[in-house]
């Protein structure tokens, strides 16, 4: 960026003022003896030219909205319209959700975010033995079509997006959302929205696997075929670091697992004889924002770059779309304390900057009793109107990339896309991610870093205020959300009365003609449409692709 | 001198939620500090956790929930555990577990339940200073 003479004439400088420095540590030592953030990277005390001496700004930047999108993925950014703000929520049943989403679309939230309960992200009907206790707890349960359009009902298909965290199931719950908006009078092609569909995460992190890897991997490829002919707006993936990192794994490792298994997918869909150019602008991601400020805004920097690079160079993409990884953004979730929880509220709008810093599309803030429950209509209007005020009143929106140019966020930046492609490198040498999942790599790296986090804590090497530092006794907040056990009856019966008035002969020919298609090769969203039309359960769809796939036994790892 | 038997723990998820890292943590924390680890992962039912505990002649069961359905399954656990007289065994606990819902689960059995934020180390004494070997 400096000529050679200005780079000597600072590199001079800098030598002395480190002798200097060096003298005085006797009598004022540095806190730490060594700075290493999370992802293990040593941290310098002071960050000049010298350190980007042979950064060149059009390779590794660009302009926002160009190649390589380190910048951004518009040219515009926050001037021209903010995130989306969209907060992950559901409970109960579909008609207390509906309430919800209502009133977070009042609240002025742009998107809507589903949150599924268990039995349904498993793929059992809340009368499953296994359903047992899970019911409405963790989010809404859905068994049949029926319960989805009571949770949209009143909210215009066409005007919002929805994300929905659904996984394994995710090709029912897509059918079940497409055939609630033909009710509506809502084209296929004009729903906006994504489905997690990430199933390799579910694997080695997040746990809501229902079949082997590879029909898991066709589901999600019919799933890609299907989107891009019929929902050509539709995200028909969120690739996601988010549930890694919760389980426990750095930043460096977020970006690198995260794209290892994006390129897994890209890699199935190709093979499957999809052209790259036609899904990959369709491809959506999902990362997390810890408490690490400065190396979050670089992580995020650092993925969109080595995605460009990977989608342009690797794959051969020729569409800038297909270049730009676009991501939704969660505030770390497994940052929050139990202790003194209402100053989680700081720790979520520090995770919320950093997030918007980094460029995320779309951001869900944590509420601040998170550790305890789900989160009350209060902590969720607090969560939301953070985000409003980091939008409207920060004033770090203004401008593109504000921090572009730091010699530490760039050179962070520089490190981060190293450390990631050398863990992608490893990864691709096993064979890839699925490969390095079914060895159990990813999982024990992953709860390696999970291990040496708690133990960091546990010596006080790392403080977490109110925590190992800083501890005031106090009383729990009260008004927690508590979910009635009575859900599971009331789903029971609605399960009852949807058998008794459906054709149940039109139903078994439809699951008849999915088990057909299961067996072969053919689609298997139009034969799961058909099957949601006519009113089979999630748990009767999900039991007959088991028969034909049967399920995953995952190997312990510890 | 006789070489003390290690203490034998079993480690489960029950009900159907992922969030192992906290099962992960502990069981590796307890194997450091010499016991014996049998973990079993996620998707357990009361059954399955029961029949691993008596095949594998555990001193303590391990359970971490975060799912919020502990209310139906620990007492299900608690009493299959009494059904095959394994009483003796110490079960403690682990997640997001309300603090209102604790006294009925040490009533029924459960000898302690760690919350979000407790330190390995506490877990350990607590075991070595109530199991019954």
């Amino acid at each position: 960026m400096l000529d050679g003479d200005e780079i000597k004439r600072i590199q001079e400088k800098v030598a002395d003022w480190d002798k200097k420095t060096q003298g005085q540590l006797a009598k004022f030592p540095e806190r730490r003896k060594e700075f290493v953030n999370t992802s293990g990277i040593p941290i310098r005390r002071l960050y000049t030219p010298v350190d980007l001496e042979s950064f060149s700004y059009l390779n590794e930047l660009g302009l926002p909205g160009e190649y390589p999108f380190t910048r951004g993925v518009q040219g515009t950014m926050f001037r021209g319209r903010y995130w989306t703000m969209r907060q992950y929520a559901g409970f109960a049943t579909a008609e207390e959700t509906n309430k919800r989403y209502r009133y977070l679309l009042g609240a002025g939230q742009t998107g809507l975010s589903v949150a599924f309960d268990l039995p349904t992200q498993i793929g059992y009907d809340s009368d499953h033995e296994m359903a047992e206790g899970e019911v409405g707890k963790v989010g809404v349960a859905i068994d049949s079509i029926e319960d989805m359009a009571v949770l949209f009902d009143g909210i215009p298909l066409d005007k919002v997006t929805t994300s929905m965290t659904i996984n394994s199931p995710a090709s029912i719950l897509l059918a079940m959302y497409i055939k609630v908006a033909e009710r509506q009078g809502v084209k296929p092609d004009n729903l906006g929205g994504t489905v997690q569909n990430d199933i390799l995460k579910e694997y080695s992190s997040r746990g809501t696997y229902i079949f082997p890897p590879k029909p898991s991997m066709r589901i999600i490829t019919d799933i890609f075929a299907f989107c891009t002919k019929e929902t050509p707006k539709w995200n028909m993936i969120s690739i996601s670091g988010y549930h890694m990192r919760e389980a426990g794994c750095t930043a460096v490792q977020e970006v690198a697992f995260t794209l290892a298994n994006a390129v897994a997918y890209v890699k199935a869909a190709v093979d499957a004889g999809l052209d790259v150019d036609e899904f990959a602008g369709r491809l959506s991601f999902f990362f997390n924002s810890h408490l690490d400020f400065l190396e979050e805004v670089a992580k995020f920097r650092a993925a969109r770059r080595i995605w460009a690079r990977i989608m342009r160079e690797r794959f051969g993409a020729k569409k800038p779309a297909s270049w730009t990884l676009r991501f939704h953004t969660q505030t770390a979730g497994c940052s929050l304390t139990a202790q003194q929880p209402e100053i989680n509220i700081v720790r979520t709008a520090m995770e919320c900057m950093a997030a918007v810093l980094g460029g995320t599309n779309s951001l869900h803030t944590n509420s601040y009793d998170e550790a305890l429950a789900l989160p009350s209509e209060k902590s969720v209007q607090i969560a939301l109107r953070t985000q409003q005020i980091v939008a409207n009143e920060s004033g770090i929106c203004d401008t593109v990339d504000p921090l572009a140019g730091s010699y530490y966020v760039e050179s962070l930046t520089n490190e981060i896309e190293k450390r990631a492609m050398d863990y992608i490198g490893k990864i691709d040498q096993m064979g890839g991610s699925p490969a390095a999942i079914e060895q159990g790599y990813i999982q024990k790296e992953i709860q390696e870093s999970a291990y040496r986090y708690q133990k960091e804590i546990e010596r006080k090497e790392r403080i977490i205020v109110g925590l190992n530092q800083y501890q005031s006794e106090q009383e729990r907040p009260k008004g927690l959300l508590r979910v009635d056990p009575i859900v599971r009856e009331h789903q029971i019966d609605k399960l009852k009365k949807l058998k008794a008035g459906r054709d149940g002969g039109a139903v078994r020919n439809s699951l008849e003609r999915l088990k057909k298609a299961a067996q072969g090769t053919e689609n298997l969203m139009p034969p799961i449409l058909e099957a949601v039309g006519v009113k089979a359960t999630l748990g009767e769809i999900c039991d007959t692709l088991r028969s034909v796939f049967g399920e995953y036994q995952a190997h312990q790892t510890i | 001198m006789m070489a003390e038997r290690k203490i034998r723990v079993l480690v489960a998820k029950p009900g159907l939620d992922g969030h192992d890292r906290g099962a992960k943590v502990v069981a590796r924390a307890l194997m450091d500090a010499g016991m014996e680890v049998i973990y079993i992962g996620l998707r357990q039912t009361p059954k399955q956790i029961v029949n691993a505990a008596l095949q594998e002649n555990v001193d303590v069961i391990g359970l971490s929930i975060l799912s919020g359905a502990h209310d139906s399954l620990f007492p299900k656990i608690m009493g299959l555990l009494r059904e095959k007289k394994l009483d003796d065994v110490l079960v403690v606990a682990g997640g997001i577990i309300p603090e209102e819902d604790v006294p009925e689960l040490k009533r029924i059995g459960v000898a302690e339940i760690f919350g979000p934020g407790a330190d390995t180390n506490d877990i350990v004494q607590f075991i070595k200073g109530n199991v019954k070997v």
